[in-house]
């Protein structure tokens, strides 16, 4: 599945991200959910510059790689989680449902991923219905919440 | 009467509870999880955090189409 189409179907089933942006940890941004592109190219420097600062912050606590970042203020919430040299941003209300936006975007890099399982599997698939199944299983998460 | 101050009390407590969840749900904070499953959560007031939360808040005005002045004083 290609990024674009990747961030299209996250932003339809999840109702709680106002909008995201796939990056690589350069910034180079692969894809977005707006519309206008100086905001995408806004939004994805910012998130790689939430992204140095939170690697910068990890590195002092001596611990393993950074995999998930959440930053909640009063305004809203941004979402991080990286794969490799690939991230993806997302931007919340102020009380999102944290294990459900996380799980969202995980599903979402892996899906943009060439080399998961996953990912062939979807292409395998043609997109066949995938937006209607992702959304249903969303349902279902959403229900058991 | 003893049962009235009982129920009284009970509401009050309930509806402090209430706003203290919700006033602790709605703190800055920022929130590091690693590959081995382990989490850091820094409060707001923590240098690393402030740092973090002033960008997420650049993050998302520029999401949501506000001017991020603040990002010139940065």
């Amino acid at each position: 599945m290609n990024a674009g189409q990747a961030l299209a179907d996250l932003a339809a089933v999840s109702s709680q991200i106002d909008g995201a942006v796939l990056v690589r940890e350069n910034g180079t941004l692969l894809a977005s959910t707006f519309s206008d592109d100086g905001r995408s190219q806004a939004v994805a420097a910012h998130a790689r510059e939430l992204l140095q600062a939170a690697r910068r912050s990890s590195a002092a606590t001596g611990r393993a790689e950074l995999s998930q970042v959440l930053a909640a203020t009063p305004a809203g919430a941004v979402f991080l989680v990286r794969d490799g040299e690939r991230a993806v941003a997302a931007v919340t209300g102020s009380e999102p449902t944290v294990g459900l936006v996380f799980y969202d975007l995980k599903t979402c890099l892996r899906l943009t991923d060439p080399d998961t399982s996953a990912a062939r599997e979807e292409r395998e698939t043609a997109g066949a219905g995938t937006s209607e199944r992702a959304r249903e299983r969303h349902e279902r998460e959403a229900d058991d919440e | 009467m003893n049962r009235a101050a009982a129920w009284a009390a009970a509401a009050g407590a309930a509806a402090a509870f209430s706003v203290w969840r919700r006033r602790s749900g709605r703190r800055a904070h920022a929130d590091l999880y690693f590959d081995d499953g382990s989490m850091v959560s820094l409060a707001a007031g923590d240098a690393e955090a402030d740092r973090m939360l002033a960008i997420a808040e650049d993050l998302v005005a520029a999401a949501r189409g506000a001017s991020a002045a603040r990002s010139a004083g940065r």
